[in-house]
């Protein structure tokens, strides 16, 4: 069996996806503009010390590849439609090569969200020292792996009519409680809570960029239990979707 | 490899619905040698998509049990001995022809060449365009070379030719008749007597959820190939009618009469004999569905009169 072949054609699949790249892309690039475009020349944002299109390139590389991770379910769900599911169960393709496949593309697409969104605060003046810029993606690839298991899974459950608004809402909403748009503070309920969020520690990834610092021992025990329930989910959810559409 | 066919032993599955319990498939006792060309043949809901199902190991069965030469469902697809064309299912997007089967080819032990399989099911001419420019007969002829990749032993079709024009029916029967050729076994399904009796070898009756029939094509077509009359006949008796030669019964439906015959080349002369003021006949195969009614109607053949009645298989 030839995994690599079956991965090389996945990708291909998804890079000609012309219009989920333009808006899994566009969007999140769209949206850096508009927001940091006119504030350039902010250099103290909020009083934080750190300038505005720095502040915004971090929190929309940790939403853009989130999105980015978890949108594999839409792609799923649209080849269970078509009964693609169902006929992969009838080849000797394993769980493992079907998961390898999908995990990659999610990377590619995070991967180049990083990359666009990297290029473009640098073209609004952002520099980081080089130790910065490798630490925060370092950390930000490793916080997506429970997001990607978190898309395949969806995927497998969820039928396309209602993908959409489930993914949609799903990321939006644990952006929201990872502090992605607004910090969390150090204390109250809100706080807490995103502690225990794979975006809390996303978000703190993409901070690393800013601090220097990675993150505690908190952080990588939470990814870490959040990618092994996450995947176990998605295992599970792969292994009983063989019914008819 | 040992030299046993295909085994579907004591092979039940019900489903929930709101309206309670639906048998799809009870208890069926099905045997296919190597090399036999079996059609699964039977109405909308007789339990030959489940049955197909299960044979694949898409789902398990409740009860019984299934053998494909002397593997499990599971251990079979994953040696490449099977190759399948499901009922409903198009395929994924932004590849072409050729790179999808080359994609699919790379999961196999041991793949037939993608070129081949682009020329024996005459895809050549559009293995370069991309699988969503496809119409819906080249896009069934494409999984039917997704099928037959795995140079399998068995190859199970699940009412194969829906979408396809009379043209690409008869060419798609030519690829099937040609591979079953090669000495492979072949399973399908169809609701169509006349695909059942021009490309099998055998014929499984199926109707809610069991066999009622099993034997060679002619034999089949004999036991369902009944025919009907109607005509415009405001006064006759129906109790004359049903006495008429070669008629088996008969019914009134408004100013018609309907006579289910057992030949209905005798029935026509008897009836134009006796009622010359008949009009608007018309002679018509008796549908696979009244036939299959007919044939459960009998006790022989349905040992569970008060089961409810069969629901649609999802």
């Amino acid at each position: 069996m030839n995994g690599l072949v079956y991965t090389r054609y996945e990708l291909l699949r998804a890079l000609r996806n012309r219009r989920f790249f333009f808006f899994s892309l566009g969007f999140p690039l769209l949206f850096y503009f508009v927001i940091a475009a006119p504030n350039r020349h902010v250099t103290d944002f909020d009083g934080s010390g750190i300038s505005l299109p720095l502040y915004y390139m971090v929190g929309l590389t940790s939403f853009g590849t989130m999105v980015a991770m978890i949108s594999t379910g839409t792609r799923i769900a649209a080849e269970r439609q078509v009964g693609w599911t169902r006929q992969l169960r009838i080849t000797p393709l394993s769980t493992r090569a079907y998961f390898r496949a999908k995990l990659l593309a999610a990377y590619m697409m995070a991967g180049l969200t990083i990359v666009l969104l990297y290029g473009a605060g640098a073209s609004l003046g952002v520099g980081l020292p080089a130790g910065n810029w490798l630490a925060m993606t370092g950390l930000i690839l490793i916080a997506l792996l429970p997001f990607a298991a978190l898309g395949i899974t969806l995927g497998h459950l969820i039928n396309v009519d209602s993908i959409g608004p489930a993914t949609g809402g799903g990321a939006s909403l644990l952006a929201f409680l990872g502090g992605t748009w607004f910090p969390l503070g150090s204390h109250g309920f809100l706080y807490q809570l995103g502690q225990l969020l794979p975006s809390y520690w996303l978000v703190q990834a993409a901070h690393t960029g800013i601090t220097g610092h990675g993150w505690p021992a908190r952080g990588w025990i939470v990814i870490a239990v959040w990618s092994a329930l996450l995947s176990l989910a998605a295992v599970y959810a792969f292994r009983r979707d063989t019914k008819r559409v | 490899m040992t030299g046993t066919g295909i085994r579907l032993s004591r092979l039940s599955k019900s489903f929930r619905s709101p309206e309670g319990p639906v048998h799809a498939v009870r208890a069926i006792d099905v045997s296919i040698e190597r090399g036999e060309a079996v059609a699964l043949l039977g109405p909308n809901g007789a339990g030959k998509s489940t049955t197909i199902d299960m044979l694949l190991g898409l789902q398990p069965p409740d009860s019984g049990d299934v053998s494909l030469f002397g593997h499990t469902p599971r251990e079979a697809v994953h040696r490449g001995l099977v190759g399948a064309m499901l009922q409903t299912g198009s395929l994924i997007q932004y590849l072409s022809v050729r790179e999808l089967l080359k994609m699919m080819a790379s999961v196999y032990p041991s793949p037939l060449g993608v070129e081949a399989v682009l020329s024996q099911t005459g895809l050549e001419a559009i293995a370069a365009r991309r699988t969503q420019k496809l119409s819906g007969g080249e896009t069934q002829r494409v999984r039917f070379a997704l099928a037959l990749l795995s140079d399998p032993d068995l190859l199970v079709l699940d009412e194969p030719t829906v979408a396809m024009d009379v043209e690409a029916r008869h060419e798609f029967w030519n690829s099937m008749r040609a591979f079953a050729a090669r000495g492979k076994t072949v399973v399908f399904a169809t609701h169509y007597l006349e695909e059942a009796d021009q490309n099998a070898d055998r014929v499984v009756l199926m109707a809610h959820g069991r066999v009622v029939a099993d034997g060679p094509p002619t034999e089949i077509k004999a036991r369902v190939g009944s025919r009907t009359i109607r005509a415009t006949l405001p006064d006759a008796d129906p109790g004359e009618l049903a006495a008429l030669a070669g008629v088996a019964r008969a019914e009134r439906r408004g100013e018609a009469v309907v006579l289910s015959c057992a030949d209905s080349d005798q029935a026509i002369r008897a009836l134009l004999e006796r009622y010359p003021a008949a009009r608007d006949i018309e002679i018509a195969g008796a549908g696979l569905e009244d036939a299959f009614l007919a044939l459960t109607a009998d006790p022989d053949t349905d040992t569970d009169a008060d089961a409810p009645p069969p629901a649609l298989a999802p």
